[in-house]
């Protein structure tokens, strides 16, 4: 993409010390807080054309025919207009129902201990870890689209990086229960948080899981605040036009009175930048330290160097794909195919097939190693248990969901036809699920006494709660949908801008509508 | 161990007639029970079963529930036909007690009824429910019936002591000598007292049966006494009743039996060896000269009496003196577990194979065995053999050494045979045969005379007097009595102890025998099969509870000495033979006391002081059966003729290595115990050999059908390498119809059930039928092959594990040749590591040195240790014999729960020492290994850094330790651990409710609730009392001053215990010798419990290839060991 980032050019004017004449003018603010038309004069056939744009897939960043005005009309009247559908109830009552299941789980959870899992003598972790690390690997394409994509100029990110970002902070939200669930002794969990205590003892630093709990707690604090921030002008947007008195209310205060002043942007995409730096690291971090949890241990299976990238890539890769399962249903539903355009699924689709080959690689590489070092029980464990031991089926599932089938995005047939889009990124989410359960529970079931050797089954309690938290993930998720802009309103103004003053849409020019209200700059 | 006898000594010297002078103002031990710490009861005055409580709690099953039609469901009145009931009663003779028309009636309607009433005698069709909750609330076995046997006292004030006790100070546990007794025979032992609790049993190590260890029974005796599950009163017809209600009743009975000299008037017993119960007997048979007094125990000697009797003609008994033996074959005898003498034995066999630098003489086991057992797996040639062809095997070997009058064909292992005969012949009067009970007489005599042959008559083995008081022949004894009762002439049974319902053979009819005995009384620790059958049933007071006397196999007396008064309503067999002699009123003390007084022959002072000693010391000093000179018969083996080989499938009963012959059924430790070899737990199967599987088409765990001699019962298959092809063993105890709440439906089958009275212990003609069901049996260890190749697998998982280097094993040869020869082949430094060299807790702990805050520790850059004491454990896996008495010792020292089947189906049994076994070779014949893994404590302890709130962290004296009260159960620590040695309390384990079972807790230990990891601790209660006493005295911790339970429990002394920085000590010098290894060294976790190798001691003729763990062509090897085993 050639287009420059108009708020990287102010923050460079900035420092050079210049003047800076921004986009926010008078109009540009009237324009952020709402459109200038009220909705009653909005045309019934502006309606059907943009209508008529979503039935259509393109592959530009931005379906034809779109201007500052009917993009956030489009957005803000998912919350604002749109009535609630009988789809939408049904999605929240099969998912409050999985989430009412979270709730029976946990609850019997408290009651009787985790000994209603199938957790055993030699596998101390199981579901309740495979999940954790599955859902906080899901998080991690939120805040990498939001903040690496951004600060890598991959303005294609602005339509999917809202609820992207969302989904993040709902994942890591299922994934910090299970570290809180999976101990024995539930009530004293905060134990592992450095509280000041009158028996003057701290929590051990040198356990990777007290590295967990400051880097996912970090990981998600910054996450939410990096994507409240972001929602700030687009919450402004809902205040201003909304007609209820109370919805005025709640987004007024949550936009802290946001006013599209030249002074709040400049404060805005100061602050949006800095955390979107702060985010970089931690999207590394986060699931560096996760697979320090099974690197620091000396199980064989575990004890290996190439786990921190191996982790992230992997972590990346079930990310993208859970974006692609959300936003498939999500721009069907909400007629938003010419916002979230076919270039975005094809990216996204691009971005898993090259992190599934460096996940890919990590395989190739343990098993390489499990033969280099020589070391009896790294051998086994590579060798015999994973590939031919009693769990070899996940292990063979695993290279299919993650080594194979992801290969079929090499045709861009494949990566822009939908349904296969939607079924290999399922086929990818479970891949990496099994990729957790064979790290962890196929290692610990055979370590190194043989006396010791067990077998691992989930019970019906262990699946419960897993399932029991997409109930979760999903109910905040529709509640979101319906209650905040699912697409970042001001960044896809910002796109319609460019589009209209873009070489590369020249072709389209004659197709814009209502030109004139473009602010010039 | 000074220390505890001295203490032993000064309280026994404040007992003045049984009882203590303690003034307490209490009437605890008032009624003649002696009880020598009651006081304590006093103190924690709280949830203390009071004997003498005038109000006693109702029992779940006493009549007070409310009836359910009072809530709502209105049974149907159940209809009376008043003539059927007439024409029932005409039909009745002799005295019958009726409590209604309706149970006369005995309708359909009545059982009904009956069973809502009482819902305990309600079929338990509600288990699947209860289970889970049940094994919630029990923490060494059990539950919520306690609370209601046990009295919870109202509310009452706390005295302080008015005056101290002179020994007993809180905190401080008292010893007390006293002996447990299995099958009549006793093991001495000296029973650790917490103000008036036993908590802990330890061998005696004045008592020649222990000389200071036990067994599993004994250990786990003590959860007995605690069972909630015991009975708790008298009942007469099931109802709650009383002893003097009994007594009353007693008094015109005996009246009448007075009066026909005691005619109908009979006594059924187990095997007795208690003096003064025999003379009790003898005075029952002079009151009253036509009484009889029978015994059954279901796992008897007979065939060793009988035996002995061909052989001889004479009564008595071999002894074996292991120690003396070079050579030794075991003609299916598991000497190390089903003698009587088991724990004798085992240490004098393993004093003969103990190794160490400058000692490398082994004797040699041979074993020609049918069902794999400990004593199979420690020898050095093993030879699996139906049971039925063992007595040709005995012949033709006889006939070879040449026995005179002994002939039998050559069996297919002439070579095997051949070897044997020489090696036994050359050792001359070394050598010694040992006939399992389980063989016929003439197996028996073919072994004494072999012995005589061979010189070892006097030396390896002596012969004694029969120890047992009861029946030689326990089978005739039962047949007699039970043709008696068919026949109408017993008017009166008594039966002590026994449960002949449930344990006689099942062709015997004893059930229906007893019916017809017009006044059926039983007393006994439970309430069971029996019990149900009988008028009566008089709770049985528990040896810790009771004063009586029981000699050893060895015939040493030992006075059994309560710790308790009787929890319950209980009285002992001496008070209940007191009755029937018209002395009501003589307490078990009294008893007791007056026997020895007139046997000892002295009266006043000097019998004091004789009596003090005795109760003191534990035994009687020279009661020892004296050797007596007999000689075999010549042409005893004419009389016999020999067995004719049979082709059918062979069926083999054996006691259960835990349960016994039932009796333990109810005890969570012995029924979660990982049998030995198989390592099943909580059910007995039908175990057969892998060919047996493969020509059968089974697998374990399939349900089988046994038909044998008309009679079916179905078991679980249980495959197991070595055992004798076409045989199936099944073992005895499981199948209990009411046997508690953990005996009751545990296990599927009832061996009585099978069982036949004229061959008792193996016989051919079963059949197996797959039923197709397929049945979960919880075992605790999977994978057991070292190096077998799987058949058709080519390379298997196993093969690999095979490197590991887990257990060391070799030739004595070699080792003679080259002490060091087991070390070769694993350099340890060559390995990769998988952890750094330098563990961040060096450094820490020796900033901590440096600001002289530690006692001291490892200093790894100056390989020094700093603290006084390092604490190091090494155990001899050449001494193992895999008993596991190691497992129960440390269950009961440590609180440690039981968790039940499903729990340990789903791997979460929680010992803190268990016993990993391993074979090695083929499958038909393999060599097994027993390792006992507890903590390694290792020094660079993997689990420690990875703990997120440093709840296991490091003493300086290298012990690493379990903060419980830190523990929030992320189990990391457990995932980090090579060793897997960690156990977690998934779910709330421990019973913390039941009054009963919190008595038995050790006070010194903490007990650990849901949630919470743990581990083995080497006993740091033990080792910090010694700390203290040792700062007292001002002076440094001796060697052998603490003494970890598994290490004072293990018969063999296996497990060595100590500071490993003084060089003098005996953990020391374990440590230096030439076969120490460390398990997975590799790993850089520098372990402080270290193994010594196991070493076999193979005829070369045999086995002309020494085998060690080393070569990579066992196959080879093995195959040459199949061709001659």
């Amino acid at each position: 993409m050639a287009e420059e980032w108009p708020t990287l050019n102010v923050t460079e004017r900035q420092k050079r010390g210049q003047k800076t004449t921004q986009p926010a003018d008078a109009a540009g603010s009237r324009r952020a807080t709402g459109d200038q038309a009220p909705y009653g004069q909005y045309s019934e056939g502006h309606v059907q054309y943009a209508q008529a744009a979503t039935s259509e897939e393109t592959f530009d960043l931005i379906g034809p025919g779109h201007s500052y005005e009917s993009v956030t009309r489009k957005i803000s009247d998912i919350v604002l207009r749109t009535p609630v559908t009988v789809k939408w109830l049904l999605a929240v009552m099969v998912s409050g129902a999985l989430l009412a299941l979270l709730g029976v789980s946990i609850l019997y959870l408290l009651l009787k201990g985790v000994g209603i899992w199938g957790n055993n003598q030699p596998v101390g972790w199981a579901f309740g870890i495979i999940n954790f690390v599955w859902w906080i690997g899901i998080g991690h394409a939120g805040t990498l689209i939001s903040a690496i994509l951004l600060l890598l100029h991959q303005n294609w990110r602005t339509s999917i990086n809202r609820f992207a970002e969302a989904m993040t902070i709902f994942a890591v939200m299922c994934a910090g229960l299970y570290p809180l669930l999976h101990v024995g002794r539930h009530q004293y969990a905060y134990w592992m948080f450095p509280v000041p205590n009158t028996m003057g003892l701290w929590p051990q630093f040198r356990s990777p899981l007290i590295w967990d709990v400051f880097a996912v707690s970090t990981y998600f604090t910054v996450s939410l605040l990096f994507w409240y921030v972001g929602l700030i002008p687009d919450l402004a947007v809902l205040r201003d036009r909304s007609k209820n008195r109370a919805a005025k209310v709640i987004y007024g205060s949550l936009a802290l009175g946001w006013r599209n002043s030249a002074l709040h942007w400049r404060r805005y995409t100061a602050l949006y930048l800095l955390l979107a730096g702060l985010s970089t690291p931690l999207v590394l971090s986060v699931h560096t330290i996760v697979s320090f949890d099974f690197s620091v241990g000396i199980v064989p299976g575990w004890h290996s160097t190439i786990f921190p990238p191996y982790f992230v890539a992997g972590a990346v890769f079930a990310g993208f794909a859970m974006v692609l399962i959300l936003a498939i249903p999500l721009r069907a539903l909400c007629g938003l195919k010419d916002l979230i355009t076919m270039r975005h699924l094809e990216n996204c689709a691009k971005v898993m097939l090259a992190t599934g080959l460096i996940v890919f690689y990590g395989y190739v590489m343990e098993v390489f190693f499990g033969w280099y070092s020589a070391n009896t029980y790294e051998k086994y464990m590579t060798f015999e248990s994973r590939m031919f031991g009693p769990y070899a089926w996940s292990y063979w599932s695993l290279i299919l969901c993650n080594g194979i089938v992801p290969q079929i995005l090499w045709f861009k047939k494949m990566r822009t036809s939908i349904p296969v889009l939607f079924i290999v990124s399922i086929i990818v989410s479970i891949g990496m699920w099994l990729e957790r359960f064979v790290i962890i529970v196929t290692s610990l079931t055979r370590d190194f006494l043989p006396s010791s050797w067990d077998m691992y089954y989930p019970t019906i309690w262990d699946w419960a709660t897993y399932i029991g938290t997409f109930g979760l993930f999903f109910t905040l998720f529709l509640l979101f949908v319906r209650s905040l802009p699912v697409i970042a309103i001001a960044e896809m103004r910002e796109l319609v801008h460019h589009h209209g003053h873009s070489a590369s849409f020249v072709e389209h020019e004659s197709e814009v509508v209502e030109h004139d209200k473009v602010p010039a700059h | 161990m000074q220390d505890r006898q001295a203490r032993i000594e000064d309280i026994t010297f404040k007992m003045k007639n049984g009882k203590v002078a303690l003034d307490t103002g209490s009437t605890a031990g008032a009624d003649g029970h002696s009880h020598p710490a009651h006081a304590g009861h006093e103190q924690s005055g709280h949830a203390q079963p009071a004997p003498a409580q005038p109000q006693r709690p109702q029992p779940v099953q006493s009549a007070n529930i409310i009836p359910l039609s009072s809530i709502g469901f209105r049974p149907v009145a159940p209809k009376l036909d008043l003539e059927a009931v007439r024409a029932r009663l005409k039909g009745k003779q002799g005295q019958q007690y009726w409590r209604s028309l309706e149970e006369l009636s005995d309708t359909e309607e009545f059982q009904e009824l009956l069973e809502r009433e009482f819902p305990r005698q309600a079929p338990r069709d509600w288990e699947p429910l209860s289970r889970r909750d049940f094994l919630k609330l029990m923490g060494a076995g059990l539950a919520l019936a306690g609370l209601s046997g046990c009295a919870y006292q109202p509310a009452e004030k706390i005295v302080p002591y008015v005056k101290q006790p002179e020994d007993l100070v809180p905190g401080k546990p008292l010893y007390f000598a006293t002996a447990a007794t299995l099958g009549g025979y006793a093991m001495g032992v000296l029973a650790e007292s917490h103000m008036g609790r036993p908590t802990k049993l330890e061998g005696n190590p004045d008592h020649p049966a222990s000389l200071g260890a036990t067994d599993v029974f004994t250990q786990a005796s003590l959860l007995t006494l605690y069972d909630p599950d015991r009975s708790q009163s008298v009942r007469k017809m099931g109802n709650i009743s009383t002893w003097d209600i009994f007594l009353g009743e007693m008094v015109g009975e005996m009246q009448k039996h007075r009066a026909n000299r005691g005619a109908g008037l009979r006594v059924l017993t187990e095997a007795v060896t208690s003096p003064t119960l025999a003379a009790q007997f003898a005075a029952l048979k002079t009151a009253f000269p036509e009484s009889r007094w029978h015994s059954y125990e279901p796992v008897n000697r007979d065939n060793v009496h009988a035996g002995a009797q061909l052989a001889f003609g004479a009564d008595v008994q071999p002894l074996y003196h292991f120690e003396r033996a070079e050579v030794i074959l075991s003609l299916d005898a598991d000497f190390l577990l089903e003698e009587p003498n088991r724990v004798r034995y085992a240490r004098d066999f393993i004093s003969g194979r103990r190794v160490r630098e400058g000692k490398t003489e082994m004797n040699r086991l041979y074993a020609v065995e049918s069902t794999p057992t400990i004593t199979g797996a420690m020898a050095d040639h093993r030879l699996p053999m139906r049971a039925s062809d063992i007595e040709g095997f005995a012949r033709a070997l006889a006939q070879q050494l040449g026995v005179t009058g002994v002939t039998g064909s050559t069996p297919a292992d002439a070579k095997w045979l051949t070897a044997l005969a020489k090696d036994l012949t050359s050792h001359g009067g070394a050598s010694l045969v040992v006939a399992g009970m389980e063989q016929p007489p003439i197996v028996h005599a073919i072994a004494h005379a072999i012995n005589e042959k061979l010189g070892g008559a006097g030396k390896t083995v002596v012969y004694t007097g029969r120890v047992q008081a009861s029946a030689a022949d326990q089978a005739a004894s039962l047949r007699n009595l039970v043709a008696d009762m068919n026949a109408g002439r017993v008017e009166t049974l008594i039966i002590l102890g026994a449960n002949p319902v449930y344990n006689t053979p099942s062709d015997i009819k004893f059930a229906a025998a007893l019916n017809r005995v017009p006044l059926r009384i039983h007393q006994g620790m439970y309430e069971d099969e029996t019990s149900v059958q009988c008028q009566w049933h008089i709770p049985e007071a528990h040896y810790l509870e009771a004063w009586s006397d029981a000699r050893a196999y060895d015939g040493t007396v030992s006075v059994v000495q309560p710790l308790i008064q009787p929890l319950y309503d209980s009285h002992s067999s001496h008070e209940m033979m007191a009755v029937l002699l018209g002395q009501s009123d003589s307490p078990g003390y009294d008893v007791v006391r007056s026997y020895w007084q007139e046997r000892l022959g002295v009266s006043g002072e000097a019998f004091e002081k004789q009596w003090r000693k005795i109760i003191h010391d534990g035994i009687v000093a020279n009661t020892d059966a004296r050797p007596v000179t007999v000689a075999v018969k010549s042409g005893f083996a004419g009389a016999v003729t020999p067995s004719a080989a049979a082709t059918s499938m062979e069926i083999i009963f054996r006691p259960d290595p835990s349960i016994w012959d039932g009796r333990f059924a109810n005890n969570g430790w012995l029924q979660e115990l990982p049998r030995p070899l198989t390592k099943l737990t909580w059910d007995n199967a039908a175990i057969i050999s892998p060919a047996s599987a493969t020509s059968n088409k089974l697998a374990s765990g399939d349900m089988v059908e046994l038909t044998y001699r008309g009679k079916k019962a179905q078991a679980p298959v249980w495959v197991m390498p070595g055992h004798a092809d076409n045989s199936v063993t099944i073992h005895l105890g499981y199948g209990r119809t009411r046997g508690g709440q953990l005996g009751t439906g545990t296990g599927r089958c009832n061996a009585y059930s099978l069982r036949p009275a004229d061959a008792p212990w193996f016989g051919t003609g079963v059949e197996l039928r797959k039923t197709g069901e397929i049945y979960t049996l919880a075992g605790t260890q999977h994978h057991h092959l070292i190096d077998a190749k799987t058949p058709g697998k080519g390379t298997s998982a196993v093969d690999t594990t095979f490197n590991r280097d887990i257990i060391r094993s070799g030739a004595i040869g070699e080792f003679q040749k080259n002490p060091h020869f087991l070390e070769e082949g694993h350099h340890e430094g060559e390995r990769a590591s998988m952890q750094p060299p330098e563990w961040p807790s060096d450094t820490a702990q020796r900033g901590m040195e440096a600001s002289g805050r530690a006692h001291g520790t490892v200093d790894q850059a100056q390989g020094e240790l700093i603290a006084p004491n390092q604490w190091g454990m090494v155990i001899d896996i050449n001494a193992c014999i895999g008993c596991n008495a190691c497992t129960v010792a440390c269950q009961a020292e440590n609180n440690i729960p039981t968790v039940g089947k499903d729990q340990v189906a789903r791997g979460r049994e929680m010992h803190w020492i268990r016993i990993d076994t391993y074979y090695r070779g083929e499958l038909d014949n393999p060599e097994a290994y027993f390792q006992p893994l507890a903590c390694m404590h290792c020094e660079k302890a993997p689990c420690e850094p990875v703990c997120p709130v440093e709840a296991t962290s490091h003493s300086a004296e290298g012990i690493n330790e379990m903060t419980y009260n830190r523990c929030i159960g992320t189990r990391y620590c457990s995932n980090n651990c090579p060793y897997k040695v960690r156990r977690f309390n998934f779910l709330q384990y421990t019973d913390q409710k039941s009054p009963v079972i919190q008595l038995m807790k050790n006070p010194d230990v903490t007990v650990r609730s849901r949630g919470v990891m743990e581990k083995c601790t080497y006993c740091v209660q033990r080792v910090n009392n010694a700390r203290i006493e040792a700062e007292k005295e001002d002076r440094p911790i001796r060697d052998g001053e603490v003494v970890t339970a598994c290490q004072q429990v293990c018969p063999t002394e296996a497990i060595v215990f100590g500071n490993i920085r003084d060089s003098k000590s005996k953990v020391a010098d374990a440590r230096s010798q030439p076969h120490h290894y460390g398990l997975l060294k590799e790993l850089n976790t520098e372990p402080r419990t270290t193994y010594l190798a196991r070493l076999r001691n193979p005829n070369l003729e045999l086995e002309p290839t020494p085998v060690d763990t080393r070569s990579d062509d066992t196959t080879e090897e093995t195959g040459e060991r199949k061709e001659h085993g």
